[in-house]
């Protein structure tokens, strides 16, 4: 196994066999009072206590983060860098071991399936993270892209778990975690978007692999551990237990939905989806057009730019916020809809992200959101709406 | 404090505490419905001395993910309305039944008394209201 990380029991999956399912954090969940919501086949933590006390721990200390319900997918062979290249947008055949890049996973009408964190595992080896609830769609393009490859596409989901601890005090709190030792480097050489080994000391006294990434989805510094299933519990209990007094809390859903609304991140379903450009979304730097070949090069070099709406960044005053779904309005006409909007918990001002023409994209340029029937001044301004001091 | 057994509730989730010498019924949403929408961050009411009709959408609260409606449990002219939950509408989550209180109404006895008792809403929402 190149990742080490999977449970050497195969039989020992991490969820009931109810539907929707829940993480193997569930009981941990239900200790801190979370209220749980469906995403993605999944019941996951909507919040623990409040959502914006959430949020804030993570722009000024740090939050803990369930996030299990992630598909991990490994990728290994002899041909598994050509395989990915042609797979995915990006150039995964570029990256170093243990290093993420950000990519997506396009139809062959370039139409977006999932957005993909890809890891390098080994030179032979990755690990492709998916959306929860695009899980079966990833697995499926990528074992029938395998076909003419010598790669193997392995969903290992039900053996990972997966935790996120998000905010400007995360390292210090992955560094109290006395359980996480052997580290391959000091956390403050890991660099963004690059992933780290080391143990966790279980209970019992046996010492597992875990991976710490330096990748998030806050907008916040921040680190993703991956670990076999059945010691996600133990994890979680170590990361608070030593966060806990430099301000780490549990965060759910709703919090992660705003966090990453403020720094500009996508949601597949609400800015990404099959009916989408990577250029539409602004991703087109996550396309390799240069490359020889990969599932929908065709297709976008054949797009004309034209009409085509794109994601722009709205901001308006006040407190009433646009929703998914709500009209965007440019004088009396209908020219867009909001993708994602929220009152921004640290901005204090409404926030959204919303599909325009091109023509009315530029920064600056005033447009209107149609709240229930009440036209809110918005104006396009440029993402994110929140970037963190360095 | 409000006694929460001496004043009446709607299937919409909203408590009415009625006062029978003034004829006013002092209205808000109950724990249960502001735990349900997450953080409060926006509460819109209808301005004093407008009529609002039983059962109709007379306002909005919106929380950090979703925006609920606000049905008048009772027909009447409203009165007043609480100007301090709307510059701090989390008064809505820590004390839905007493600073977060949303709009006064001037209304009649027997449609407040044809509300549910505190029993009633219980069995609607579980039990934890």
């Amino acid at each position: 196994m190149p990742s080490g990380i999977r449970h050497p029991n195969p039989g020992e999956l991490m969820t009931d066999p109810t539907s929707p399912r829940h993480t193997v954090l569930r009981d941990r969940h239900e200790a801190l009072g979370a209220s749980f919501t469906d995403f993605g086949g999944w019941l996951m933590p909507v919040r623990y206590t409040s959502d914006l006390a959430e949020h804030h721990a993570v722009r000024t200390a740090a939050g803990l983060f369930d996030i299990s319900h992630m598909a991990e997918i490994e990728v290994r062979g002899a041909d598994a860098a050509r395989f990915l290249d042609y797979a995915v947008s990006g150039r995964m055949s570029a990256l170093a071991v243990d290093q993420a890049k950000y990519t997506l996973l396009l139809d062959p009408s370039g139409g977006i399936v999932d957005d993909l964190i890809v890891y390098r595992a080994a030179d032979d080896a990755y690990l492709v993270v998916a959306n929860a609830g695009n899980r079966d769609a990833a697995v499926a393009a990528l074992t029938e892209r395998a076909r003419d490859f010598d790669v193997v596409v392995d969903d290992c989901t039900d053996h990972i778990a997966l935790i996120a601890v998000q905010g400007p005090r995360s390292q210090e709190i992955v560094e109290a975690t006395a359980q996480i030792t052997a580290l391959s480097q000091p956390l403050s050489d890991l660099r963004y978007y690059r992933r780290g080994h080391a143990e966790f000391a279980a209970a019992d006294g046996t010492r597992v692999p875990i991976h710490l990434a330096r990748t998030g989805y806050t907008g916040e510094d921040g680190f993703e551990l991956f670990i076999r299933a059945s010691l996600a519990g133990e994890l979680w209990d170590a990361l608070l237990a030593a966060g806990e007094p430099l301000g780490l809390v549990p965060a759910g859903l709703a919090a992660r939905d705003t966090l990453r609304l403020e720094a500009g991140m996508p949601l597949y379903g609400h800015e990404l989806g099959l009916d989408i450009l990577p250029a539409q979304a602004g991703l087109g730097r996550t396309v390799a057009v240069d490359k020889d070949d990969f599932v929908g090069k065709a297709a976008l070099e054949t797009v004309v730019a034209g009409d085509a709406p794109v994601l722009v960044g709205l901001v308006s005053e006040g407190r009433r916020a646009g929703r998914a779904g709500y009209p965007v309005r440019h004088g009396d006409q209908t020219v867009g809809e909001v993708s994602s909007g929220a009152l921004s918990p640290t901005l204090g001002h409404p926030i959204a992200l919303a599909f325009v023409p091109p023509a009315l994209a530029a920064e600056g340029t005033e447009l209107a959101i149609d709240v229930r029937g009440t036209a809110i001044p918005a104006t396009v301004t440029a993402l994110p709406f929140y970037r963190r001091k360095k | 404090m409000t006694d929460l057994d001496s004043i009446k509730y709607t299937a919409e989730h909203e408590w009415v505490d009625f006062d029978p010498a003034s004829g006013v019924a002092t209205i808000g949403i109950t724990d249960y419905a502001a735990d349900q929408l997450g953080d409060v961050v926006y509460v819109d009411l209808p301005a004093a001395g407008t009529a609002v009709t039983a059962g109709d959408v007379c306002g909005e609260i919106e929380s950090t993910k979703s925006v609920g409606e606000l049905y008048a449990p009772v027909t009447g002219e409203v009165v007043e309305i609480n100007d301090t939950v709307v510059d701090d509408p989390s008064l809505v989550n820590s004390d839905a039944f007493g600073a977060g209180w949303l709009m006064k109404v001037r209304a009649e006895a027997s449609a407040v008394d044809a509300l549910l008792d505190r029993a009633a809403y219980q069995s609607l929402t579980g039990g934890d209201a």
